[in-house]
């Protein structure tokens, strides 16, 4: 038993997988008690990026600190590529400015350069309509990013007129130590304003619990009617072995879906999940078991013990359970997988547990999907989700194959 | 004395684990098959004699690897040769192979007729087919199997038929060496017969010049191979013609070995069964002195002490143990 | 050899076992009949699909018989129930071919000989006293328990496992003994080991020994009547000599024929 424990561990993919595995365990165990927030608390707003959120107010009403940093500068910087682009093509094609002149990379002398050279009202030769138009929007753009007059801070009196105006110095820097109120959002908001990140950990962790008492009802259902299927044979053999074949002929999912859906909205929970789940997918490991059982009883330890007189429990306990026991333990590490898997789907579509009680990853999917998220190139309010349900399903997977690998010699390269 | 087909001297083989360890399997191994004649291995399980056939072939597979020693087929050694040149050139038409149970490698998908071509086109990429399936149909013929297999696939076929065909596809490039392990031990006897005989009459018919036999049951090589050579925890402890290992054997293991067949004829119901007590060495740690000491009914405390060489006497016959011929004449005459 | 021929300890009339449903149908054991008496050593003898394993099964009451009665101690077999069967497995016992296989390579090889202490109304007794017994019993094997105790199977040798399978008989003291193959696994040097402890077991109690072998020459050696089997029936019975030596049967003529043989010449020239 030691060795097998030994062996087990020195096997690669075991150790890989595990690794993985303890990491996001730990995460979802260690992360709620430093960050005590409630994962579904609306706080943002509709899919907001990651990043520090700072309060305005505050910003404006704190200690400013002068730096000598060209600020607009920095703005210039901000124009994207394809806009650089373009200008270097309207001024190349329409602004009689040599290609040798110009240098993409130079954003301050380019814009220089734009700014002498482009007018609207210069003949633009094969360009449509719609083009000039970008082009004029483009102007605005820089214009309002070079040309940014002042901006002024006011008071409102008790007469509802604004006074003590005061400009804002272009070179003034706040602390954002001193800023009390700001909020950072890692992975940003969905669509709801949850913290993204917080909404995740809590999701694994109940994804996980899904997947867990899943693959523990499949697991054991499985089992138990394997093992008395396999070794008693006969008419019991031919019933449970029935009832296996309608499960496994309609589709699980189907299955799945019409149980969730007649349950109703309301009673559908995160442990009634779990249990529809766990009820639905038990005939793949019931098959295996059994057949494995029908293999080892015509063994002659097993002829031996009923010449010994033992008992069928006791046979069945002693001397055949452990030899599937290896079986049954990866069985077990793929029922969670799936587990986990099938309440991703179910949840997608609408059939999991409530989402105002709980979040898992398939609702949080779900409402990406409803919202769009993809569209709107709010990555991340769905790419975190995929990557953990991905690194959940390959840790379990990674380590049940190293475990295949120890218990079946023959499979080891 | 005829031509030598197979000489090796000396040869020294180990398995290598995963932790490392070694397992010396072949242990000074030398031997001598002449043309025309032929050898049986026996000894028990564990012995290294299929390691020794597969080390004989000079092809290493991992864990098996080379130590030292020469293998010599015909006059070509092939102990220091690359496993590429040792596929092409040695294997199939030099020297072949035929592993246990090796009904059980033919490929189920393919015509027995496809599996010759492929053994044919591998040492010779132009040969024709139809030189290849008249080739075919005549050995099948020579050697009393019905030319309809040629057409079927191996799943078709019974077991004893199964083991006979893959005999025919491994000479049909006429080696020189045949090296066979254990060929009918899965088995009816019926089947066993048949493929003994096909064996005597490759032998007979020179379509290879020579066999190495290798099996556990003695009086399989009795009837089949010409000299018997005992082999015990990787080292050779006696040989000589069939007949007297058989009858006249004087080494302790082998004298217990011969002295444990059983055979349904009369007067068997009256022998008494040698015992040999304990169990073969552990080879990660082989003993000093006498690997068969601590099992041996005769053993002296210098029997531990130094290796033990092997010794000739008689017509070309050799032992290996601390005794001399007549000490031990002297001994079983005691009993 | 002075038996009781009053009446036979194990017979069977029209046995038969047939496997599969009403397709396909494979009838293993075809209505066979036998007689086998007390102290008697008996072999039968066939090659793999004879059938010999299913009837030494049925004999030993792990499968169903089909058709056709046995009957033990001279009357009707019954193992209706499980009393029943537990009743009828302190007559009879087997020892089966694989040594590796016939113990649970989980549990330590002390649970096996206990087990057989407590079949025998051992249960009662104290520890110290079913521990002299079993090291009683491996001493008539050669092995000494204190060396064995807390052992599991694969840390030891497959004789030394086979032994442990005869230790285990003499604890039960069986009335009928099967011994499938109990020789093919081992090592030659030991057969006659193995071989020497069941006829000693069968000298000591009258037990009657069963050899299911398909090494004619083993059951010539150690038999007093040699039963011959294909496809399901016996084709020849008869002392060992009588079956061996002067057979009638061209089924068992083939079968000793195509044996190879040291002392006579063995003809090659007849196959199949």
């Amino acid at each position: 038993m030691k060795n097998l424990i030994k062996q087990v561990f020195h096997s690669p993919k075991f150790v890989v997988g595990f690794v993985i595995f303890i990491v996001i365990f730990f995460m979802i165990i260690f992360y709620p008690l430093f960050i005590k927030a409630d994962p579904l608390d609306m706080v943002g707003g509709l899919f907001n990026k990651p990043g520090t959120y700072v309060a305005v107010k505050d910003v404006v009403q704190t200690d400013e600190y002068t730096l000598k940093i060209n600020t607009a500068l920095a703005r210039l910087k901000s124009i994207s590529i394809a806009d650089k682009q373009s200008m270097v093509d309207w001024l190349i094609k329409f602004g009689n400015v040599k290609k040798t002149e110009v240098d993409i990379d130079e954003v301050a002398t380019l814009v220089d350069l734009w700014q002498k050279n482009y007018s609207s009202k210069v003949v633009q030769k094969g360009l449509l309509a719609a083009e000039k138009m970008n082009y004029v929007r483009l102007n605005n753009k820089i214009n309002q990013l070079i040309n940014s007059g002042d901006v002024y801070i006011a008071t409102k009196d008790k007469d509802g007129v604004l006074s003590s105006t005061k400009p804002l110095d272009p070179q003034a820097f706040v602390n954002t130590k001193d800023i009390v109120n700001k909020k950072t959002f890692i992975l940003g908001t969905d669509n709801f304003g949850r913290d993204v990140l917080t909404e995740l950990v809590a999701a694994m962790g109940t994804s996980l619990k899904i997947g867990l008492v899943a693959g523990t009802i499949a697991t054991l259902f499985g089992l138990v009617l394997g093992l008395l299927a396999g070794y008693v044979g006969g008419t019991l053999d031919d019933f449970i072995m029935f009832v296996t074949n309608i499960f496994t002929v309609i589709p699980s999912f189907i299955l799945l879906v019409l149980i969730s859906f007649s349950v109703g909205e309301s009673a559908r929970g995160v442990m009634l999940t779990a249990a529809i789940i766990g009820f639905t997918s038990w005939p793949w490991t019931t098959r295996s078991v059994r057949s494995q059982v029908i293999s080892l009883r015509n063994r002659n330890h097993v002829n031996l013990s009923k010449l010994s007189g033992h008992s069928l429990p006791r046979i069945i306990l002693t001397d055949i359970l452990p030899y599937v026991a290896s079986y049954v333990v990866m069985a077990f590490i793929l029922q969670i997988s799936s587990g986990i898997l099938a309440e991703a789907q179910l949840s997608m579509i609408g059939l999991g547990p409530a989402t105002t009680k709980v979040s898992t990853l398939g609702l949080m999917l779900n409402w990406a999907m409803a919202y769009k998220a993809p569209l709107t190139g709010s990555w991340w309010a769905f790419l975190p989700v995929i990557l953990a349900i991905t690194l959940i399903s390959f840790s379990l997977n990674l380590m049940n194959t190293g475990l295949d690998q120890v218990f079946n010699p023959q499979l080891r390269d | 004395m005829g031509k030598i087909m197979l000489e090796v001297n000396n040869l020294n083989t180990k398995y290598i684990t995963r932790s490392r360890e070694g397992i010396f399997a072949v242990n000074d191994v030398s031997l001598k098959v002449e043309e025309g004649k032929s050898l049986g291995i026996a000894g028990e399980s564990g012995c290294g004699k299929s390691t020794l056939a597969l080390s004989m072939m000079g092809y290493y597979l991992s864990p098996l690897h080379y130590i030292s020693g020469d293998i010599i087929i015909d006059g070509k050694n092939i102990s220091g040769m690359k496993p590429e040149d040792i596929r092409k050139n040695i294997l199939g038409n030099e020297i072949s192979y035929i592993p246990q149970a090796a009904m059980n490698a033919l490929n189920p998908t393919q015509k027995i007729i496809s599996l010759i071509e492929d053994v044919i086109h591998a040492h010779n990429p132009k040969a024709a087919i139809k030189d290849i399936h008249d080739l075919a149909r005549e050995r099948f013929e020579l050697l009393g199997l019905p030319p309809e297999v040629l057409k079927k696939h191996a799943v078709e076929l019974s077991g004893g038929m199964k083991q006979r065909t893959v005999i025919a596809i491994s000479t049909i490039l006429s080696p020189k060496v045949l090296i066979a392990d254990e060929p009918s031990s899965a088995l009816d006897v019926t089947s066993q017969k048949m493929v003994i005989k096909m064996l005597r009459s490759l032998m007979e018919k020179g379509l290879i010049k020579s066999m190495v036999f290798i099996t556990h049951e003695l009086p399989l090589l009795y009837n089949v191979t010409d000299d018997i050579m005992v082999m015990y925890a990787g080292q050779i402890v006696e040989k000589g013609t069939a007949k007297e290992m058989v009858f006249d054997s004087m080494h302790p293991y082998s004298k217990g070995l011969m002295g444990s067949i059983i055979v349904p004829e009369a007067g068997i119901r009256n022998k008494k069964l040698s015992v040999i007590p304990g169990t073969p060495p552990n080879l990660k740690h082989p003993p000093d002195g006498c690997r068969f000491a601590e099992r041996c009914k005769y053993v002296k405390p210098e029997c531990t002490l130094t290796n033990v060489a092997t010794k000739v006497f008689g017509n070309d016959r050799m032992y290996r143990c601390i005794y001399s011929i007549e000490q031990l004449k002297e001994v079983y005459a005691d009993e | 050899m002075n038996k009781e021929k009053l009446s036979p300890c194990l017979s069977g009339r029209g046995v038969t076992k047939i496997f599969g449903s009403s397709k396909i149908k494979t009838v293993a054991v075809d209505h066979i009949d036998f007689d086998f008496y007390k102290g008697e050593v008996i072999s039968i003898v066939g090659e793999s699909g004879s059938g010999k394993t299913t009837l030494a099964q049925m004999l030993l009451g792990l499968i169903s018989v089909t058709e056709g009665e046995i009957g033990f101690e001279g009357a009707r077999r019954n193992i209706s129930s499980r009393k029943n069967k537990k009743e009828y497995w302190r007559g009879i016992q087997a020892v089966f071919q694989d040594p590796f296989a016939s113990f649970n390579m989980f549990y330590k090889v002390d649970s096996v000989l206990l087990d057989c202490v407590n079949m025998r109304d051992g249960k009662h007794l104290a520890k110290e006293k079913k521990i002299e017994l079993i090291t009683e019993a491996c001493k008539f094997v050669n092995l000494k328990f204190a060396e064995l105790t807390n052992k599991y199977p694969f840390e030891l040798s497959g004789g030394q496992m086979q032994r442990l399978m005869i230790a285990r008989i003499f604890l039960l003291k069986p009335k009928i003994l099967i011994a499938d193959e109990p020789t093919s696994m081992v090592d030659a040097c030991s057969r006659a080991t193995i071989l020497d402890m069941l006829l000693k077991l069968r000298d000591e109690n009258n037990m009657t020994i069963i050899f299911i072998t398909h090494d004619i020459g083993l059951a010539y050696y150690v038999s007093d009547n040699v039963y011959i089997m294909e496809h399901g029936k016996f084709v020849e019975h008869g002392s060992a000599d009588e079956v061996i030596c002067d057979p009638k049967e061209d089924y068992t003529k083939r079968l000793i024929g195509d044996v190879p043989k040291i002392y006579e010449k063995w003809d090659l020239t007849t196959v199949g």
